[in-house]
């Protein structure tokens, strides 16, 4: 069990850096490392030995962080939410903070965040983000087209740009 | 995006922006982008957000990792025992959770142990610091006493173990079960250490004797005095630990 162990350890620091960012806040975040370990141990039968175990620990992340956001653990922006529709047309008055990445990033839908950062930030090929995420990788190229040019935006702090529908 | 001639395909810019495509098609981009400007910028913008992304998380990767996440806590499983014990089932539990209680009082008294686990972990994790062992030194003691005292919202302080053999190196603040914790450290003339670790006594409990608990070389004598829960806690025989163990008491109860 110990190499197990110290595998899945391995993996804790990029998992502390995904969900920081994922999340925007410290204590957020070190609540879902902590809930995704304690997932990774309730699942390690299912965990097949010699496969990538970083892409597991992603992936269960992913669906701890889901869980969080249902719960309502976490208030994040979903691309369903009308709220975005406003998200950059309010940026006159806190113009600094939206110049801020992290609060940029905070401002995106989760679907979209995870991916841009999963890429950007975690340097996941597209195929393992669309394992991780389990979804098609055409789903992943158009939230990462669109999770980019929204977040160009948000920073730009221009006004809302035309908003499409994402499947 | 739409496609037709003279158009990029949006995906190929991504993968540029990524660092994802072979030598031949990067050239192939890289001409496209310096008759776009516009589109050049967009993909200059793109690349600077991973910068950027890097810049501002990458220092994540060097924090130190909270207690419960610490390489002893999972190895030992410390962290959340009983949680791990109910999810873990069949697997070998003495491999993986290597966690003995002596005594039925798992069961009756979940909060001491939680208390206890708290203490051992913390004890693992903090002894073994060459350069920061405590927080506050012993040559701060007054300001430790005054400080934990506060956080902890009543008189805390470390006993004098000297006629034992053990002097103190000071003390830390420690999140705990019942709100902050305190664990005090000490040490013997061969380097030998031993901490004590007590918090406010969960609020259904009341006066506890001692009881003894081990985790592999870990001796753990615990019990609960006016309002506080003591953890004493070293890598040493049951009945040196006693012997401490009462010197502890006698010294919070002159």
């Amino acid at each position: 069990m110990d190499s197990v162990n110290a595998i899945i350890t391995e993996q804790i620091p990029r998992l502390r850096r995904y969900a920081r960012a994922l999340t925007g806040d410290r204590i957020s975040a070190d609540d879902l490392v902590q809930d995704t370990l304690e997932r990774a141990w309730s699942k390690l039968h299912l965990w097949q030995r010699g496969s990538d175990m970083r892409a597991w620990m992603f992936s269960i992340m992913h669906n701890t962080f889901i869980n969080h956001i249902r719960k309502k653990q976490l208030v994040t922006a979903s691309m369903d939410d009308e709220a975005l529709n406003i998200s950059a047309s309010a940026t006159h008055e806190n113009f600094l903070e939206m110049r801020d990445l992290a609060s940029s990033i905070g401002k995106l839908p989760y679907e979209y965040r995870e991916v841009i950062l999963l890429i950007g930030l975690e340097q996941l090929s597209y195929e393992e983000v669309a394992q991780v995420l389990d979804i098609p990788l055409g789903t992943v190229m158009s939230r990462l087209s669109r999770g980019r040019e929204r977040l160009r935006t948000i920073m730009a702090g221009e006004n809302t740009p035309a908003l499409r529908r994402v499947k | 995006m739409s496609e037709y001639p003279g158009q990029m395909k949006e995906d190929d810019l991504h993968a540029y922006v990524d660092g994802r495509l072979d030598a031949a098609r990067r050239a192939e981009v890289d001409a496209w982008l310096s008759a776009n400007p516009a589109e050049a910028a967009r993909v200059a913008a793109y690349r600077e957000q991973n910068d950027m992304m890097q810049a501002l998380f990458n220092p994540v990767l060097n924090e130190p990792l909270p207690l419960q996440m610490h390489p002893q806590a999972r190895r030992r499983s410390f962290a959340q025992p009983l949680r791990y014990a109910a999810m873990v089932g069949g697997m070998a539990l003495s491999g993986i959770i290597g966690w003995h209680m002596h005594g039925a009082e798992i069961s009756r008294q979940p909060p001491m142990l939680a208390m206890v686990k708290q203490a051992a972990l913390a004890h693992v994790v903090y002894t073994p610091e060459m350069l920061h062992p405590v927080e506050v030194g012993k040559e701060q003691e007054e300001h430790l006493v005054k400080w934990l005292s506060k956080r902890l919202g009543s008189p805390v302080k470390p006993p004098h173990l000297g006629n034992v053999g053990y002097e103190l190196i000071g003390g830390r603040l420690l999140p705990g079960n019942q709100g902050p914790a305190a664990q005090f450290m000490y040490q013997d003339a061969r380097g030998l250490r031993l901490t004590l670790y007590l918090s406010n006594k969960p609020a259904d409990k009341g006066e506890a004797a001692f009881r003894y608990a081990q985790e592999g070389k870990v001796s753990v004598f615990y019990w609960i005095d006016n309002d506080k829960s003591y953890a004493l806690s070293g890598e040493m025989e049951k009945a040196d630990l006693l012997r401490i163990a009462n010197a502890v008491y006698q010294g919070l109860n002159p």
